[in-house]
């Protein structure tokens, strides 16, 4: 198998007494998209803003392509290809829906450090921010100020953030978190497209969309890996189903 | 093609409107002068431009980069006090105490920087107002160069032994020229790669983080950046008053550049030369009438502040808006 483009090693964080990751191994391959389901309160925001460096871990390491970034700060992640949504939509409210994206590409593409220059009128900048707007289907928006676009799309631009950063590997935190049930649809579908150009960690509570798109599944409870494994052995596994499938699969 | 359908929303042409309206007036300002109180009014007009640079400084961290300092005035203080040292010691050409005030600005707003930019909100507001007040004392301890009194400078800089500020005329064009020259830069700077990263930095510092900015690195520069204008401004000041005191740096000093970036506007630039302006004007016109001028000063900010949103100049681009509608 080829080397896999994020291990998990016995990752730990707990605030306080509260053990939130209580040492997590987990592997995502290249092209892979594998999700992380659990009930409420399992820590799978936690592991996220471990693995994307908004927190540090206590323990255990996170092996990024190869390369130890477990004590990183999520910039340095961010560079080297770790691109992230949130749960609570996270981005810049007076910014056109274009300029968060495009801003997302300026990171990757030349200095930062110009003081000359009009940035909103770099079509290097733009058109690529553009091509990412367009595969979340928000190509229409560009000039809408984030802060003015309805929850579903600001979720997709989420999505486009992340996208232009041509990231090595998504970490997609409930990305269809609070949306209508067309809107979920139409994430699904564009999360579909990408699969397989992108490796993708899922965390999402909406089980259809999870068994439609996820190569693996892992259930994380209490901060731990109760099992892992294609999406038929996940949804069989009898300690699963009490644990956490039950009531929402029978 | 997708080139020909991104069109980057551009600014509408009010908003150069008003900062066109501004330097026109400033360029006028000594014909007009010549027909009154001339000395007076040049000189007053002078101070004004002055504190609108430092104004404007404070504007490009606070409106842009939500970075609200309350520490700017040491900065005018540095580079006041920059020329009056060196001036102490014989020397007084531009050449020298300019590059000296501006690097000792940029130095002391790198390591100030390096501590505050670990802070936020509140916090930072204290600890900027902290360092600004520990410099205040520094100056006033400096008994060689008059310790709390201060002292006089012998004459306004020069250059190349020439007095070319001499005149009062030609030193109001150079400092016209030196406010144009920190609009227009901070402008640009505001528009461009780093700016952009500035301003989004005051948006969302996480978002920022999550996709790849090192986001007091760049915040840093910034406060760079605005120290050295203010540096400027202190350089200006020494100059247009031949004396330089420790008051420059009092706390309230910083707290008068953050009323005239509000009653200007935050987040114009322009603006911020506007608020200098008014304050410095109602400061002469009210002092005439009242020595307690800021009681009729302080209701008016409260009204600014409270009805106009956006200071004069939200004010004046709500005017035209509507005047284009209608």
């Amino acid at each position: 198998m080829a080397e896999p483009v994020l291990q998990l090693q016995n990752l730990r964080k707990s605030f306080g007494g509260l053990v939130v990751t209580d040492g997590v191994t987990l592997d995502i391959g290249a092209g892979e998209l594998h999700a992380v389901i659990g009930p409420n309160g399992a820590g799978k925001t936690t592991l996220i803003n471990q693995i994307s460096g908004l927190l540090a871990s206590d323990d255990g390491r996170i092996i990024f392509n190869g390369a130890d970034v477990t004590s990183l700060p999520s910039n340095k992640r961010a560079e080297l290809g770790l691109a992230r949504s949130f749960q609570i939509t996270s981005v810049l409210p007076n910014f056109s829906a274009l300029e968060n994206v495009a801003l997302a590409v300026q990171a990757r593409s030349g200095s930062s450090y110009t003081f000359a220059g009009i940035a909103s009128r770099e079509a290097a900048l733009n058109e690529p921010a553009f091509a990412a707007l367009n595969e979340v289907g928000l190509g229409p928006r560009a000039d809408v100020l984030a802060a003015h676009l309805s929850h579903g799309e600001k979720r997709a631009l989420e999505l486009a953030i992340a996208l232009a950063m041509q990231p090595k590997l998504l970490l997609l935190d409930e990305p269809m978190a609070g949306t209508g049930h067309e809107e979920t649809a139409r994430l699904v579908s564009v999360l579909q497209r990408l699969k397989g150009r992108f490796s993708m960690l899922l965390v999402e509570h909406d089980m259809n969309a999870v068994f439609a798109l996820a190569d693996r599944i892992s259930v994380l409870t209490y901060g731990k890996i109760l099992a892992s494994g294609a999406p038929a052995a996940v949804r069989n596994d009898p300690a699963v189903v009490t644990a956490y499938l039950g009531d929402e699969l029978e | 093609m997708t080139s020909t359908t991104i069109i980057p929303s551009r600014k509408a042409w009010s908003s150069d409107l008003a900062p066109a309206l501004i330097f026109i007036v400033l360029i006028l300002v000594p014909v007009a002068a010549a027909f009154g109180p001339e000395t007076y009014l040049l000189g007053l007009f002078t101070r004004v431009m002055v504190f609108a640079i430092a104004a404007l400084a404070l504007d490009f961290i606070c409106g842009y980069g939500g970075l609200v300092s309350f520490g700017q005035a040491a900065f005018v203080g540095i580079g006041a006090y920059a020329v009056g040292i060196l001036s102490a010691h014989g020397i007084t050409d531009i050449l020298i105490s300019l590059p000296v005030a501006l690097l000792a600005s940029a130095v002391f707003a790198w390591l100030t920087g390096t501590v505050c930019l670990r802070t936020k909100s509140v916090y930072f507001i204290m600890i900027t107002l902290a360092f600004g007040q520990m410099v205040y004392f520094i100056a006033g301890s400096l008994a060689p160069y008059g310790g709390d009194d201060g002292m006089t400078l012998q004459v306004r800089s020069t250059l190349l032994g020439f007095q070319p500020l001499k005149n009062d005329r030609v030193f109001y064009y150079a400092v016209l020229l030196f406010l144009l020259a920190s609009y227009l830069g901070c402008r640009a700077i505001v528009a461009s790669r780093f700016g952009r990263v500035f301003r989004g930095a005051k948006e969302n510092p996480v978002r920022m983080a999550t996709i790849g900015y090192d986001v007091f690195k760049y915040q840093r520069i910034a406060y760079v950046i605005a120290g050295m204008i203010g540096g400027l401004a202190g350089f200006l000041l020494a100059n247009v008053v031949e004396f330089v005191s420790p008051a420059y740096m009092s706390w309230q000093r910083s707290g008068e550049l953050i009323i005239m970036v509000l009653f200007g506007g935050i987040g114009t630039l322009y603006g911020a030369i506007v608020g200098a302006a008014s304050f410095l004007l109602l400061e002469d016109v009210l002092g005439g009438i009242t020595e307690n001028w800021k009681l009729i000063f302080g209701p008016m900010l409260v009204l600014i502040v409270l009805f106009a949103r956006g200071g004069i100049a939200g004010l004046f681009e709500r005017l035209l808006k509507r005047s284009g509608r209608g």
